[in-house]
């Protein structure tokens, strides 16, 4: 599988990502700049965390306004693989590749702390290697992952199968204690948890090598 | 041509930093406050004095970039 991690003004989680990825599939990914408009042939666009553009005017505003990200939709109409984590799923939001938005969480505060999520869909290449219910820790670090989408929508979520993965202790206020969720075609995720910091287990966890494997096993 | 574009959540949409303001100023004695919700104002300079065509475009602006009309409303204020 070969990927691509956009860089914006101010990811922190771009190496995290980077890294996680060097040790998943072996090789190291295309570190992509936010002004370059075009990617390299990849299966996989992964959209890190952090603070993209300051977090000027809305999380992940700017970043959705960037050359690359007229790529990144490009890559994602043709069917290709787009993973969001924390400010990516923002940006993701913003940019409508994902539908709802992330608001302000709703005790106001930070939240930096491992959370327990229930895998709640197993049809999709990011989650095929999980168990259906399975109970997984991944850290969540965010001011913004209270999701919010009007109740058709979310109804449409659930119905589709589309609601990946949700808190089971919800630790922002995130409508139906979503955690993640998939485009229509099942081709993006977008997630304010991040897996690619469960990835070693001398740094909290390997929780998230099955998303990577998983990722590996229908992309490559 | 001055324009002052206000950006608040919608109505419907929980305002946790607008209850947080009412908490804090019931605390301060201003029990008359009931509800609070807070938002953001973007003052723009813009080129020009056709006011009907700015106010078209600083629409477009607020579509595509200042509000995010999933959870956000706005308004527009003209000052020539």
């Amino acid at each position: 599988m070969k990927a691509a991690v956009i860089v914006f003004p101010a990811s922190n989680c771009d190496r995290d990502a980077k890294t996680a990825l060097t040790e998943m599939t072996g090789k190291s990914p295309a570190m992509i700049w936010h002004q370059d408009s075009e990617l390299p042939d990849v299966d996989l666009v992964v959209i890190p965390g952090g603070f993209s553009y300051g977090d000027y005017l809305r999380c992940g505003a700017m970043a959705s306004q960037s050359p690359v990200m007229r790529a990144v939709k490009a890559h994602a109409d043709m069917g290709g693989a787009v993973l969001g984590i924390c400010n990516g799923f923002q940006v993701l939001t913003e940019s409508h590749l994902l539908p709802g938005a992330l608001m302000r969480n709703a005790g106001l505060k930070f939240v930096c702390k491992p959370v327990t999520l229930r895998v709640e869909e197993t049809q999709s290449a990011f989650t095929s290697g999980y168990d259906n219910g399975q109970s997984v820790m991944f850290p969540v670090a965010h001011g913004e992952g209270n999701y919010y989408a009007d109740d058709a929508t979310l109804d449409r979520l659930e119905g589709e199968g589309r609601v990946v993965f949700r808190y089971t202790a919800n630790p922002n206020g995130s409508a139906r204690d979503i955690a993640g969720i998939l485009s229509e075609k099942r081709n993006v995720l977008g997630m304010m948890p991040h897996p690619e910091r469960v990835v070693d287990g001398a740094t909290g966890g390997t929780d998230g090598r099955k998303l990577f494997q998983s990722l590996i096993e229908t992309l490559s | 041509m001055k324009a002052r574009v206000f950006v608040t959540l919608k109505n419907d949409v929980l305002d946790p930093q607008g209850k947080a303001i009412g908490h804090a100023l019931n605390g301060l004695g201003f029990g008359q406050v009931d509800e609070v919700r807070q938002g953001k104002l973007i003052e723009l300079e813009i080129a020009g004095s056709d006011a009907d065509k700015a106010k078209v475009a600083i629409k477009e602006m607020c579509e595509k970039l200042l509000a995010n009309t999933v959870i956000e409303k706005y308004e527009i204020e003209l000052k020539p």
